[in-house]
């Protein structure tokens, strides 16, 4: 039974995650154990949208990777705040404007990678210099606070637990369904192991290379406007983070990079173990140059100790 | 007269497993010095992973090697190139982003320092000279630029060309399948000539016409074991056919059932190949067995996937009435998905009617995998085990079940028997012929002859035209052979 | 697959040509807009100032060659060289042996970044982006604000004045030579392509692929170097943040330069002209044509998706 739930990848980001939480609270002397596992489900929220969207992309085999995503929430973040423009009747509105931005910005980079048949790496990221400078020029100067129904919808909390973590839960089964029972996922999963075999049973790869890019899009884009309405307000480096954390919690959480192998539960201890680390080194005062350098080194370790799989071909 | 030389190279007992699957069981074989060997077998037989351990590619798991007289522990590809071993792969070795003469460095690590360009270019255009005169190659040609033709007259002539380290052994992994009738008879005759110099090789190929004529000794494998060892002139065409194990098939090629008048039923695909000048076309009709035939790589495949393609898209030239289905050669880069169970790679052509509602249902997707399992009869304990676990035949079953579970009226088989054991084969054979009688189209390329006996129709492709065709009745074995090589070569 | 053995002859190739000048053609168009736009740019001075900082976006994208030339990708070259600019600033100056030491130690680790991506199987850019964190959380750490001083040398020969010809064009020229040179011409430079065109064939004949790769990132660790230097020489002072958009600039300026993503196809000299069109195309161009800053990232994402595009075009009537 040990041995079994041991054998799965994911749990290995679980464990990790409880140490650091383990060795932040022995720091604190248990102080504030509460508000941490709190504030670390919201976050970890954010990072899972994001990450669930990079996986679909990585699990379409080697070089798919998404690197437009922090210029595409800063985009949808401005977008959200300017279109509910602080009023409460048209967050709805506003969280369909943010989708349509990251569905777009998502389209373009699948058009890029199709149309001018250059690797994804570096269509998603010529893409996303594009994207930053409409975002700079479209959200210079801008102010507008998220309406104050949107930003307290993103601090609930039902019994201590917030509620973007449960809905966050509900995405990631959902994520896990579409995955492994839908035909969407299997699909994905076929492509990443052997985009030509998969071409030849018959999968329309074209097209779900491209709902692929432009869900991890839309996640983005509906990630931007959270994001916005979670710390009051948008701007241009809001999104900035989540390049690598979108990366690292997929590969982190067993996912592989070679394609055709995904793991949504991963991506939860994936992004709670980051989440927990910043807070750990937040909570032991540790200056922002070696909270970069730690956050760096313990990723790139971490990434050298999961990765490394054999070649699947 | 080759048996009382010393011999260069000496393998003994050699095994090797790739998971199931036993590529070499056992193989013993020796090359005397100024010695060809002709090896030949079918697809599968083993001889390419034999090569590989005697190129210091891979390492045996069992048995010995011996060059020169003396075992060798730890063999490397260092070790080989040191002792005098090259290869001439099947798979281009050379970098297509380099000149030729950049290339000849790869090989030569000795030639650097002031002018190593020049002294590179020299040496292997020299050595092209004598091998192929008048072969129009330079040795500033980016080798990607290249004709696959020219890039494999290059990789032929790097290995013969010397430096510092002996060459006393050269393989030639089917040297001539990219070469034309006049540059392969140029390399054969290059090939006496050097054995008679005193250099070794070994030969592998195809054509068999090719080995009666250059090899002194001939060695026949089948299902990984050496079969049959002896001087080239004890063995005749017929002889050669029998040993590599493709002989019991003639007796079943003869078909019960009568032969069917042409065009009685619907035209389920028409196509023309690009190149095609003249009006000839492919036509198949429901419920018949299509066989594409000629020698490998002449269009076939590109055909097949044009009409695979067609079923999607609008292909000029070419027209699809029914879903199409395909069965893939090459398993590895065309068909198995590596990380799944036998059941999720039987079911992926068939998932839309495998669900409940939007989802998939398991139970389902078990069934239907487990019908075809009996049906087809893939020998495994569990369906849930991975496909790798499987033999080499039934993972190419699984993919026979694959599309032929799907709703596909239309069956496409690009040359589906490739490495496939003798039981295998004959299962599938009945069953194409059982689905055939249900009213499915079949367009079968086969690079071996005899499997054309299932067929009620072929076609011959020659360049990638179809340049003969042949109704059931009047299919010969030379009939077919003649029409490959246009102009009566080999 | 076996390809059809159709294709024999092999006419002149124009469409190759004209993407073997694709890089120089981007160069002149940009020269003659900035020309037609402001004719008195088209002088010494004028080169002097537009090409400022033309020298270390040449050296950084030669860094990046390097990387791609053996089908890696480097995402943290742009915070490797504010990293190396920080040291520049303030070790390098004071203590010079210890600057140079920490220098030295940062390529060794850009090989070792090399043996471990190669040993490990990993993906590149999820090591190098993981680096680029660590590259600036030490930046950070080593200067936590703007400032510092060149030293005196550094600043001496970036400000050299050459008679006729502007400096940076001098050494553009230069680091395009030598990178071609070790490259393109010399035996070992051919077996480091080999590895990014056919890797399996250069192990084959018993070359070490783990060698070539870590070559290859330890000379992207030299020029990075180089590229910091030269940066902090032109500017005179360091900021963690300085390098941060040299990341997309060298790639462009690979690309640019007609480099391929895969296989090995790399071009020293187009990375250089590559370079000198961003640098000049990044900022001059851009404020002659009073087109607002906000728009220069964008201004450099166009110019590579229009570079891609017209290679897909002329590789188009080539097939």
């Amino acid at each position: 039974m040990v041995r079994a739930i041991l054998a799965k990848p994911w749990i290995w980001s679980f464990i990790g995650a409880f140490l650091v939480f383990i060795a932040t609270i022995i720091f604190t002397r248990g102080v504030g154990a509460g508000g941490i596992v709190t504030a670390a489900l919201s976050l970890a929220v954010f990072t899972v949208i994001v990450g669930t969207g990079q996986m679909f992309v990585i699990s379409l085999g080697p070089g798919n990777v998404d690197l437009s995503l922090p210029a595409n929430i800063g985009l949808a973040s401005a977008v959200a705040m300017k279109v509910m423009g602080g009023n409460d009747s048209m967050i709805i509105v506003g969280l369909v404007a943010a989708l349509g931005s990251g569905l777009l910005v998502g389209f373009a980079n699948y058009a890029l990678i199709r149309a001018l048949r250059i690797p994804p790496i570096i269509a998603t990221l010529s893409s996303s210099f594009i994207v930053l400078s409409i975002d700079i020029s479209y959200g210079r100067g801008l102010q507008i606070k998220p309406p104050p129904g949107f930003a307290a919808f993103t601090n609930i909390q039902v019994l201590g637990i917030p509620i973007l973590a449960i809905v966050g839960i509900l995405f990631s089964v959902a994520a896990g369904i579409a995955l492994q029972r839908m035909l969407y996922g299997r699909s994905v999963l076929a492509i990443g192991q052997n985009m030509r075999a998969a071409w030849l049973a018959g999968i329309p790869v074209e097209r779900v290379r491209m709902i692929t890019y432009m869900l991890s899009g839309a996640l983005g884009g509906l990630n931007g406007a959270l994001l916005a309405g979670y710390f009051r307000g948008a701007s241009v480096d809001i999104g900035n983070e989540y390049l690598l954390s979108s990366i690292a919690v997929v590969v982190i959480g067993g996912t592989s990079v070679a394609g055709g192998k995904s793991n949504v539960p991963g991506i939860w201890g994936a992004a709670l173990f980051l989440v927990l680390l910043l807070t750990m080194l937040n909570t032991f005062g540790v200056s922002p140059g070696l909270r970069l350098l730690l956050t760096g080194l313990i990723i790139v370790s971490v990434i050298t100790a999961a990765g490394g799989q054999k070649q699947a071909r | 007269m080759a048996d009382d030389r010393t011999p260069i190279v000496t393998l003994g007992g050699v095994e090797k497993h790739f998971g199931a699957v036993h590529a070499l069981d056992g193989v013993d074989l020796s090359v005397a010095a100024g010695e060809c060997v002709g090896l030949v077998g079918h697809n599968g037989a083993g001889k390419s992973t034999l090569m590989h351990i005697l190129a210091g590619i891979g390492m045996p798991d069992a048995g010995s090697i011996s060059i020169g007289g003396v075992e060798q522990g730890s063999y490397t590809v260092g070790l080989a190139q040191r002792l005098g071993i090259r290869c001439v792969f099947q798979e281009l070795s050379l970098c297509p982003n380099l000149t030729v003469a950049e290339n000849t460095h790869v090989t030569h690590a000795s030639i650097r320092g002031i002018g190593w360009r020049g002294r590179a270019a020299a040496l292997v255009v020299h050595k092209l000279d004598e091998v192929f005169p008048g072969h129009g190659i330079e040795a500033r040609d980016v080798v990607a630029d290249l004709p696959i033709g020219k890039r494999q007259m290059v990789e032929v002539a790097r290995a013969f060309t010397v430096t510092q380290d002996p060459l006393k052994l050269v393989i030639l992994d089917e040297p001539t399948s990219s070469l034309d009738a006049h540059t392969a008879g140029q390399l054969l005759a290059f090939v006496r000539r050097a054995t008679g110099q005193g250099i070794s090789c070994i030969l592998i190929s195809h054509l068999l016409g090719e080995i009666l004529e250059t090899a002194n000794r001939i060695v026949v494998m089948r299902d990984g074991k050496v079969v049959a060892s002896d001087r080239a002139s004890a063995f005749d065409r017929d002889r050669l056919v029998t040993t590599m194990g493709g002989a019991e098939q003639h007796k079943k090629t003869v078909r019960d059932t009568k032969a069917k008048v042409r065009g009685s039923t619907p035209v389920r695909v028409s196509a023309r190949p690009k190149l095609q000048a003249d009006a000839a076309q492919l036509i198949a009709h429901r419920g018949e067995i299509i066989g594409l035939a000629g020698l490998a790589g002449h269009g076939q495949t590109r055909l097949l996937l044009d009409i695979f393609n067609a079923s999607s898209r609008r292909i000029p030239g070419v027209e699809v009435t029914m879903p199409v289905a395909l069965v893939a050669g090459d398993r590895q880069t065309d068909g198995i998905f590596p990380l799944w169970s036998i059941a999720q790679n039987i079911g992926i052509r068939s998932l839309k009617r495998l669900r409940r509602g939007p989802f998939v249902a398991s139970d389902l997707e078990t069934q239907f995998a487990d019908g075809w399992r009996q049906k087809i009869g893939i020998r495994s304990p569990d369906l849930d085990n991975n496909i790798l676990s499987l033999s080499g035949g039934n993972q190419q079953k699984t993919l026979f079940a694959r599309a032929l579970g799907s709703d596909a009226s239309i069956i496409l088989m690009d040359d589906p028997m490739r490495g496939v054991d003798i039981g295998t084969k004959l299962e599938v054979y009945d069953l194409i012929r059982a689905e055939a009688q249900t009213g499915r189209t079949f367009l079968w390329y086969t690079t071996e002859t005899e499997e054309l006996g299932h067929c009620d129709h072929i076609y011959v492709f020659r360049n990638g035209c179809i340049v003969a065709d042949l109704d059931r009745s009047e299919l010969t074995e030379q009939k077919v052979i003649q029409s490959s090589f246009a102009e009566g070569a080999a | 697959m076996t390809v059809d053995a159709a294709q024999t002859s092999r006419p002149f190739n124009y469409a190759r040509m004209l993407r073997t000048l694709l890089p120089a053609l981007s160069l002149a168009l940009v020269l003659l807009a900035i020309a037609w736009l402001n004719p008195r740019a088209i002088s010494y001075l004028g080169f002097t100032l537009m090409l400022n900082l033309a020298i270390p976006i040449a050296l950084v994208t030669i860094a990046q060659m390097f990387v791609i030339t053996v089908n890696e990708l480097d995402l943290s070259i742009g915070p490797f060289v504010g990293f190396v600019g920080c040291v520049t600033a303030t070790w390098l100056t004071e203590t010079p042996l210890l600057g140079l030491a920490v220098l030295l130690g940062a390529i060794l680790v850009y090989a070792a970044l090399g043996a471990l991506i190669h040993l490990r199987n990993l993906p590149s850019i999820v090591v190098t982006l993981g680096m680029s964190f660590v590259w600036q959380g030490l930046a950070i750490l080593i200067l936590p604000t703007p400032g510092g001083k060149a030293p005196e040398w550094l600043m001496t020969m970036m400000g050299f004045k050459p008679p006729f010809v502007p400096f940076p064009i001098i050494a553009a020229l230069l680091i395009g030579l030598v990178a071609h040179f070790g490259l393109m011409r010399t035996s070992y430079g051919t077996i480091l392509r080999g590895a990014g065109g056919n890797g399996q064939a250069i192990a084959r004949a018993g070359w070490s692929l783990l060698r070539a790769k870590m070559v290859m990132f330890g000379l992207a660790g030299l020029f990075g170097v180089f590229s910091g230097l030269a940066l902090i020489g032109t500017t005179s002072s360091g900021d963690a943040n300085i390098g941060n958009g040299y990341t997309l600039l060298s790639i462009a300026g690979v690309i640019l330069g007609g480099g391929e993503f895969v296989g090995g196809r790399v071009s020293p000299i187009g990375a250089v002209i590559g370079a000198l069109t961003l640098a000049l195309a990044a900022s001059s161009l851009l404020t002659f044509m009073h087109i607002p800053p906000d728009w220069q990232v964008a201004a450099n994402g166009a110019i590579l998706i229009i570079v891609l595009a017209a290679r897909v075009l002329i590789s188009r009537r080539e097939a």
